[in-house]
Parts: C-alpha cells; sequence; structure tokens
C-alpha cells in the first residue's frame, strides 16, 4: 500500500553550516526494515532535487529505528549567510515525511504503544 | 551550595544486604536550564524551585553566538558574554545557596572574566548565607595567537570547503577552540558553587559533572560517551521533553513544560526526566527526536573528550516521563580540537509584503518582478538575490506538485539579497515601500518600515592540534 512517510514514521531536522540533518525515525523493526530498503539516499536526492544541491549521505541507526541523513549544500550557504526563511533547514523533517512508500498492509497496523 | 558532597545517597537500612551489592546507588541530577541565547528565562528558575536538582546546566552558544558577543564586546570592552545570564544568576542566587544546586554555562562567551565582574556586582548587595564560589574558564579565545599559530603552519583550513584559513584573516572576527571537559572538572574539584565558560563543547557542561561525581577517568572512553549523550539530550532545553515534538506536540501541554533532566549513576546509565509537576513530556520518542538533532555521522560524534558511538545507544521508555538511556559505547578522542572562527563576509537585508486574495500568489510574483527589474534599472549588483512566497510553498515549494492556488487568502512575498557592498545592500532596502503604491493591489504588512541591513559574519569551522590551546581556571569567592 502506498503511503506517505509520515504515517510510518516520524523526524526531526536541522543543520551544520550549508548542511541539513534529517534524523527519520519509525515504531516497529519490521517498518524500520520497509524503511531501510526504500528510503535510500538516492531516493532522498531524488526527492529533495531542487533544494539539496550536494549529495546526500545515509547513516543507519538500528538501535534507535533511524536513520539520519545528511543532505549537504542545501541551506543556502547556511547559517547567517543564507538568505532563506528555513536557513537552518527546521521544516526539512516534514518535507521528507511527504515521500510516498510502499508498506505492506500489515505493518500499518502498527501503533506507537507496540514499540515500547 | 554548601558542603559539596553533590551526590545525594539512597541511603539503605544497615541490615538491607541488597545495599551492600548495588554499588550505582548514588544519583547525580543535572538539570538543563538554557539551550540557547533567548531561550525561555523561567525555565531555569522552576529547575531549581519545582524540585531536586544537583547541577543547572545553562548553554547559551550556539555557532554563530560567538561572532555576534564579540561585535558587543568592540563596541564595549566590558561585554561579549550572556548578560541575561548574570541577572538570572542574582535572582536564582538564594535558592541556588540554599539548595546547594551548583551551576555550570558558556554564559561567558568571548568575555568569561567581564560575566564574572558583573556577576561580582550584582551579587554584592543580595542577601546570601554564603557567597558563592565562581569559576571562570578561558583558554578557548585563540584570537591574540592566531597569527603565530599561523605563522607556524597551522592553517586552520575550512572543514568543509579546504581553504586555509589566510583568504578570510582580514575579516576574522573571533576565534575560538572547543575546550573540553577538563577545566570545568577542575574548578568543580576546587569547589566551584558556578562555572563560567567562554567557547566550551556544549555536552560537557553536563558529562563535566558527572565525571567529577563519580571520579570518571578521563580515558574510560565507554563512560565518557555515555556522559556525552546525557549531555546532547540536555543541551537544546525542551526540546528533549516534548518541545518541538511532531509525535507529541497535539496531546501535550507546553504552556509551563519542565526541562529535561539528568539522573545519572556512576555506570554511566541515566533516566532523562522532569519535574513531575511541570507540563511537558518525555517518553522514547521525544528522546529519540532529540537524539537524531544536528547529528552528523552517528558512529562518529566527535567531542574534545572522546568519540562518542549514538549506533550504540539503548532506550527504555519507563512511563511517567521517564526514559532509560543505557549502553553507548566510546571511542579514544582524536588529537584535534575544533575551532569556531566568524568573519567578515559582507551585508544582508531581506524585507516582505502580503498580498491578499484574490490571485495573491500571483500579486507577489509580479511584485517580485518589478522589484527585480528596478533593481537592474538602477543597476545594482548583488551575490545572490532570493525570492519567497510565504503561504504558497516557502518551506517546500519544490517538493510540492504544481503551482499555488490562485485562492489563497495571502501570500507574503519574501526577497533577500547580499552583497558585498553595503550600500547596494541599502538602496535595496528604499525599493520595497514603493511597491505599496506603484506595485499590484491589495498589499499590506509593511507598518515596520524599511527592512535592516545586516552585517554577514560567516562561519568558519577549522580543526587545530590540542597541544596548542590550553583550558585554565580561576576560582574566586563572590563579590571581590
Amino acid at each position: 500500500m502506498i503511503v506517505e512517510l509520515t504515517e510510518v514514521a516520524f523526524a526531526r531536522s536541522g543543520d551544520k553550516g550549508d548542511t541539513a540533518n534529517i534524523g527519520l525515525v519509525t515504531f516497529s523493526d519490521d517498518l524500520y526494515q520497509v524503511l531501510l530498503e526504500q528510503v535510500t539516499a538516492d531516493r532522498v536526492k531524488q526527492h529533495f532535487n531542487e533544494i539539496c544541491k550536494g549529495e546526500v549521505e545515509r547513516f543507519e541507526l538500528p538501535n534507535l529505528r533511524a536513520m539520519n541523513f545528511l543532505l549537504h549544500n542545501s541551506l543556502g550557504g547556511g547559517g547567517t549567510v543564507s538568505l532563506m526563511l528555513d536557513a537552518q533547514g527546521k521544516t526539512f523533517a516534514t518535507a521528507l515525511l511527504r515521500m510516498e512508500i510502499d508498506v505492506p498492509e500489515e505493518l500499518l497496523e502498527t501503533t506507537e504503544e507496540d514499540n515500547q | 551550595m554548601r558542603a559539596r558532597t553533590g551526590i545525594r545517597s539512597e541511603v539503605a537500612p544497615e541490615n538491607d544486604p541488597a545495599a551492600v551489592e548495588l554499588p550505582n546507588e548514588h544519583v547525580v541530577r543535572i538539570g538543563s536550564g538554557q539551550g540557547f541565547w533567548g531561550d525561555w528565562q523561567e525555565a531555569p528558575k522552576l529547575q531549581v524551585r519545582c524540585g531536586t536538582i544537583d547541577y543547572l546546566m545553562l548553554d547559551y552558544l550556539a555557532e554563530i553566538t560567538m561572532s555576534i558577543m564579540q561585535k558587543q564586546k568592540e563596541r564595549s570592552p566590558d561585554a561579549g558574554y550572556a548578560k541575561d545570564f548574570v541577572s538570572l544568576m542574582v535572582e536564582l542566587a538564594a535558592d541556588l545557596v540554599d539548595r546547594n544546586v551548583r551551576v555550570v554555562s558558556n554564559a561567558g562567551g568571548v568575555n568569561p572574566s567581564g560575566c564574572r565582574a558583573a556577576l561580582g556586582i550584582g551579587l554584592a548587595d543580595q542577601p546570601l548565607s554564603r557567597r558563592p564560589r565562581v569559576a571562570v574558564v578561558q583558554g578557548d579565545d585563540l584570537m591574540s595567537s592566531l597569527d603565530a599559530l599561523i605563522a607556524e603552519g597551522h592553517e586552520l583550513t575550512h572543514m568543509d570547503t579546504g581553504e586555509p584559513l589566510s583568504s578570510v584573516r582580514d575579516r576574522v572576527v573571533s576565534a575560538n577552540a572547543y575546550l573540553g571537559s577538563a577545566p570545568i572538572v577542575q574548578a568543580l574539584q576546587q569547589d566551584a558553587d558556578i562555572v563560567i565558560t567562554g567557547r566550551s563543547t556544549d555536552t560537557a557542561l553536563t558529562y563535566a559533572p558527572l565525571i567529577h561525581e563519580f571520579s570518571w577517568d578521563q580515558d574510560d572512553w565507554d563512560l565518557i560517551a555515555k556522559g556525552v549523550v546525557a549531555g546532547h539530550i540536555n543541551e537544546c532545553g525542551c526540546q528533549a521533553s516534548g518541545g518541538n515534538s511532531l509525535v507529541e506536540w497535539p496531546t501535550i501541554d507546553l504552556t509551563v513544560p519542565g526541562y529535561p533532566i539528568i539522573e545519572a549513576k556512576s555506570d554511566g546509565s541515566f533516566i532523562v526526566t522532569k519535574h513531575p509537576n511541570l507540563d511537558g513530556r518525555l517518553t522514547w520518542a521525544t528522546v529519540t527526536e532529540q537524539l537524531v538533532y544536528e547529528m552528523g555521522n552517528p558512529t562518529e560524534y566527535i567531542t574534545p573528550d572522546v568519540v562518542a558511538d549514538f549506533s550504540t545507544i539503548e532506550l527504555q521508555d519507563l512511563g511517567d516521563d521517564r526514559v532509560l538511556v543505557t549502553g553507548a559505547r566510546g571511542r579514544q578522542r582524536t588529537d584535534k580540537l575544533k575551532v569556531s572562527i566568524a568573519y567578515r563576509d559582507g551585508y544582508k537585508a531581506i524585507g516582505s509584503l502580503t498580498y491578499a486574495w484574490p490571485d495573491a500568489y500571483e500579486k507577489a510574483k509580479r511584485a517580485n518582478e518589478i522589484l527585480r527589474g528596478r533593481l537592474d534599472y538602477i543597476g545594482l549588483v548583488f551575490d545572490e538575490i532570493r525570492t519567497e512566497y510565504i503561504g504558497a510553498g516557502a518551506c517546500h515549494g519544490p517538493l510540492l506538485a504544481g503551482p499555488p492556488s490562485s485562492d489563497l487568502p495571502e501570500v507574503t512575498l519574501r526577497i533577500g539579497v547580499r552583497a558585498p557592498d553595503r550600500n547596494a545592500v541599502t538602496r535595496f532596502t528604499r525599493e520595497i515601500a514603493p511597491l505599496i503604491l506603484a506595485g499590484p493591489p491589495t498589499v499590506t504588512g509593511f507598518a515596520d518600515g524599511r527592512p535592516r541591513v545586516q552585517e554577514v559574519v560567516a562561519y568558519w569551522p577549522a580543526l587545530i592540534d590540542r597541544q596548542v590551546v590550553e583550558g585554565r581556571i580561576t576560582v574566586e569567592t563572590l563579590p571581590l
């Protein structure tokens, strides 16, 4: 079933210079496997094509069911140089959550309570 | 701030054999009170007054804060630190003394001794049962030795671009090395009640007290890595206790939030919690959101004291706003320290006008075209001109399908310019208002007048050999 990432994950984003980082977190180990397969660095680069001028790196944190993405050259120079409204990339988190992925229907039953 | 045991032991009855077998019974509580310069002023007061903590951690410094403080110091040699820290300490001093809470803060900015001097004046007429001992940590400021360092071969190349600092040397405003925990630990060993640092690494404000309280070895990488994780959770204030939480925001009250508190044991395990009588929330989700915030490579979280591996952290949500954090591993620290350098990089200004329905987006777009045409007509040259349409995709615009609706209630045109030439930027700020009469209709949002011309102070991250930087402390009882 095709859903937006926001149905199965949450995220927080921030900045280091001209690089934005997005931490993407999901609710179960099974969902994490789905995200690992589908939310690749290449797809994230495509998703942010007009925003991210540089490379996208992905790091895995299975212990937190999380991935961290670094989006290089994405903040108009970053920090005080940038003319962007979102010069710190604070809204990149939900921008990523707009991405569509294919999730087996049975996994969509997973709720936050299941994963304590 | 009387006797300095700091550690509260949960004393078990003598006949309880379990007491002997529990080596980790001591708990140190470190409350986060500020996550940046400008954070909520009530938060640290609530941390101290609404429950028990042993240390109050106050983080004021972001990447660019030092350069702002440096500019203030240039205008007035006594300035250059977080002034609101001084008023906060004056207001809280009696509570800190009576409740035996010690303070660790980087409020000193580029002038830690000036910060202590102001604190001395502020506390002079306070009726305190005991005069606090205040430590100042210095040695992070490399500005006066910058040329000597470059001459000795320290190129201070930009960590991202590889350019040597010499290319912008004449425009450098400030240069500060990130000091680690050692000077703070020394200050605490010398019974400092309040430790004021300049550019110390943010996380050390939390883990230095742990190193001190538990007598951790400075090369016990796993323990210090656990402290770094605690510091990372604490350093952004309310962001760990429900602030900015995508998961929790719809269902929590953040009116009077409790900021996070680390309850640590000597084995490095800790519980993140908050005072139960305050708003906010602590769950595995809020803590995870904060753990991934401003993360680089999670297996190489580099600090002056250790390289921590965030992929080894284990979280357990215990309920009732308590999250147990264990497991973090660390590796030997690197032989470099990060240096935060700021340099002047031209000027910028950003102006805005708001257009109302109907065709709000189209009107804003037309205004942008007119404005850009006039900038050309006048012959102004900029490094960059950037237009965004607030309400019509300023944040996620390129990801949206199709153009914005013509039915939007209003759209704000936001246009910014940047140039080395201040005059060009100043002239730009005079080109916004004419659009009110000589531009598209139903325009408003100009009551604040011309946009402000801002000097751009850009950030230059670099590395330096750790042996050329030496943190040093002075501890004095106030007022002098």
